[in-house]
C-alpha cells in the first residue's frame, strides 16, 4: 500500500473474515471491486443471522412468550447500534427501513407532501442516484412545486453560485443531496449547503448510502434533518435500511405505510398512531435483517470507520496512480484523490463499457458498467455509460493490479 | 474471453454490414436499450412482401453493434412476416458465442427495433415484449 494509514488496517487479514474470497471465478480468484454497488458479508454476520433463525426466531412486539421476548429485544438491540453508529440523539429517531431508495420515499410522500405546495421550490442535484432524484420529481408533480438542479462542473464538482437565484424563486422547503456521488465518488459540500439550506429554513435530506458504510457519519455535526442509507452495502443484508430523521419533524407527520405494528389501537371508525420510530413500520420489519445489520456495524466498529476511511483513500490514490498508466483510459470525476471517496469511474478510449466489463469479468474483476442509475449526471458529462471500479475495506492493491492487468488485455481484444 | 469476443464478432462490430441509412425506408425505428446505453436505428425498404434494403446506425457495446450488423445478413430477402417472426434464439445462435441475461438484451436489441420498424411500416404483429414504452412522467 502507498502511504501508512492512521490505524493501519490490513485488508488482506480482513478478506479472510469473508468466506466469498474463497471462491474461484474463471478458475482465478476473485477480484471485487463493486462495493458501491452491494459490499461483500463477513463470517460474522452471516453467523449472526443464523444464530438468530436457529434459536430466537419469532415475531417482534407482539409474543409474550421466550423467543418473542428475545427476538423483538435482538432488533431493537439494533435499533440502537444504528443510533450509536451515526450519533443519533435518540433510538427514536431510527426508522428500518427495506433500503435507501425507499427510506428517502418515505420522507417525500410524507414530510414532502405535507410541507411543499405550489410557489415551494425543492433542490436536488444533477449528481443524485435515480433514489435521491425521482421521489422529488413526483413530489414536485404532485404538490405543484419547483424541482431545481444545482449543476456539477466538467470533473463532477457540485456548483453553488445558482443558490441565490434561487433563493428567489420560492420558499426553499427540500434540499435532497448525496453525501458522496456513487458514480464519481466525489463529496459534494454537503456543510456548504446545510448552512445555506438553514437559512432558507429548508430541510436537509442526505442520501449517505455511500458513506455511512466507510466512514464516520454523525448525524449531529452534519446538522441536517433526515439521513437514508442501506444495509447491504454497509456489510449487513438486502432488504433492511435506516431511516434517521429528527424526533420533533417526525412526530408531527403522518404514517407512510399503514397497517399493523404502527399503530396502537384500531377500531372500525378510527385509528391511533404508534409513537415513534414504530409509527413509521407497518408490518412485520426485517427483523432477521436487522440483527445482521447489528453484527455488521459492531464488524466496522471493531476495525474502526476512521481506519477504513484511510484505506479507501490509500487504495483511490493507488488505484488512480495505476490508471494512469493505461493508454487511452481517461478518468470520468476528479482525477485526483482529494474530497472524494472509493469510487472510480472511467472510460477507455472508445470501447463500450460493458464490453470492458465482460472482458474484466474473463479475469475474475467485478467492476459495473453503466450509467449507475445516474442518467441525468452521465448525461451532463457526456457519457452513455462508465465503468466503475469501488473500493472497499478489504480492497488490496494486488486487487487494483489485477484490474490494470485486465484493462491491458480489454485493449489487445478491441484492438485500440 | 477470446470465446466471447471471437473474431467473427470482432470483425462484423469493426466492419459492420449494411451500414447507413436509406433515402426512403418503408420502416424505420430506433431502439435503445436503456441499462447501457445501447442505440441501434433501422431503416428498412419493402419490396413485394419483402426486405429489399436493410441499413443500421448506432452505438453501443460490440455484441449490440455485432448482432445488429448478422442480423441485417440474416434478413435481407425475407419476407416481412417471416421476419417479424424471427425468434430471439436465431440471433443468438448467429452470434455462436455464450451470452448472460444481460448481454442477451444486448444481443436481441437490433432484431426488437426490425419488429418495431416493420410493426410501424407494414403492420407485422408486434408481440407486446417488443413494444416501445411509452409510459414517461413529465412533471413541472
Amino acid at each position: 500500500m502507498t502511504g501508512a494509514t492512521p490505524q493501519e488496517l490490513d485488508p488482506t487479514r480482513i478478506r479472510a473474515d469473508f468466506p466469498i474470497f474463497a471462491r474461484q471465478v474463471h478458475g482465478q480468484d476473485l477480484v471485487y471491486l463493486d462495493s458501491a454497488s452491494t459490499s461483500q458479508k463477513p463470517q460474522a454476520m452471516l453467523d449472526a443471522m443464523v444464530g438468530f433463525y436457529s434459536t430466537s426466531n419469532a415475531n417482534v412486539h407482539r409474543g409474550v412468550y421466550t423467543l418473542g421476548v428475545e427476538s423483538t429485544d435482538a432488533y431493537e438491540a439494533a435499533r440502537d447500534a444504528v443510533a450509536r453508529l451515526i450519533n443519533a440523539p435518540s433510538r427514536r429517531e431510527v426508522v428500518f427501513t427495506r433500503n435507501t431508495t425507499e427510506a428517502l420515499n418515505l420522507v417525500a410522500k410524507t414530510v414532502g407532501v405535507e410541507r411543499c405546495g405550489p410557489g415551494d421550490v425543492i433542490v436536488s442535484t444533477v449528481l443524485e442516484h435515480h433514489a435521491n432524484l425521482v421521489p422529488w420529481q413526483v413530489l414536485a408533480q404532485a404538490t405543484g412545486a419547483t424541482l431545481r438542479f444545482l449543476d456539477v462542473d466538467d470533473e463532477g464538482r457540485l456548483q453553488l453560485d445558482e443558490l441565490d437565484a434561487i433563493a428567489r424563486e420560492g420558499n426553499v422547503r427540500i434540499v435532497a443531496v448525496t453525501h458522496q456521488s456513487n458514480t464519481l465518488g466525489v463529496r459534494p459540500p454537503v456543510e456548504e449547503l446545510v448552512r445555506w439550506a438553514r437559512a432558507q429554513g429548508a430541510l436537509v435530506v442526505l442520501d449517505a448510502a455511500q458513506t455511512v458504510p466507510n466512514r464516520p457519519v454523525d448525524v449531529q455535526a452534519l446538522d441536517v434533518d433526515f439521513l437514508a442509507f442501506s444495509g447491504h452495502k454497509t456489510l449487513a443484508p438486502t432488504g433492511i435500511g435506516v431511516l434517521w430523521g429528527r424526533e420533533a419533524i417526525l412526530a408531527e407527520t403522518q404514517p407512510f405505510l399503514t397497517g399493523g405494528e404502527m399503530i396502537r389501537s384500531v377500531a372500525l371508525d378510527r385509528t391511533s398512531w404508534n409513537t415513534l420510530p414504530w409509527k413509521f413500520e407497518a408490518g412485520t420489519p426485517a427483523f432477521a435483517e436487522a440483527v445482521g445489520l447489528h453484527a455488521a456495524i459492531d464488524y466496522l466498529e471493531a476495525v474502526g470507520l476512521d481506519a477504513i476511511d484511510a484505506h479507501e483513500h490509500a487504495i483511490t490514490e493507488y488505484a488512480l496512480g495505476r490508471l494512469d498508466e493505461v493508454t487511452g483510459l481517461r478518468i470520468v470525476g476528479p482525477p485526483d484523490a482529494a474530497a472524494r471517496g472509493g469510487v472510480v469511474s472511467f472510460v477507455l478510449d472508445d470501447v463500450h463499457p460493458h464490453d470492458i466489463a465482460e472482458i474484466l469479468d474473463r479475469h475474475a474483476v467485478c467492476v459495473r458498467a453503466g450509467h449507475h442509475c445516474t442518467q441525468p449526471l452521465m448525461q451532463r458529462l457526456g457519457h452513455a455509460a462508465t465503468v466503475r471500479a469501488s473500493f472497499y475495506l478489504y480492497t488490496t492493491t494486488a486487487e487494483i493490479d489485477r484490474l490494470i492487468d485486465g484493462l491491458h488485455d480489454v485493449r489487445r481484444v478491441m484492438g485500440v | 474471453m477470446d470465446d466471447l469476443y471471437r473474431e467473427n464478432l470482432m470483425d462484423h462490430y469493426r466492419h459492420p454490414r449494411n451500414h447507413g441509412t436509406l433515402e426512403h425506408p418503408d420502416c424505420e425505428a430506433e431502439g435503445k436499450n436503456p441499462l447501457c446505453g445501447d442505440e441501434v436505428e433501422l431503416d428498412v425498404e419493402v419490396v413485394d412482401g419483402r426486405i429489399n434494403a436493410i441499413r443500421f446506425t448506432g452505438n453501443g457495446c460490440a455484441v449490440s453493434q455485432a448482432a445488429t450488423s448478422m442480423l441485417t445478413d440474416l434478413v435481407q430477402g425475407l419476407p416481412v412476416a417471416e421476419a417479424a417472426a424471427l425468434p430471439s434464439q436465431a440471433i443468438i445462435d448467429e452470434l455462436g458465442i455464450p451470452l448472460s441475461a444481460m448481454r442477451v438484451k444486448c444481443a436481441v436489441l437490433g432484431l426488437g427495433t426490425l419488429k418495431v420498424a416493420l410493426h410501424r411500416g407494414v403492420g407485422t404483429p408486434l408481440p407486446p415484449e417488443w413494444g416501445a414504452d411509452d409510459d414517461e412522467m413529465v412533471w413541472g
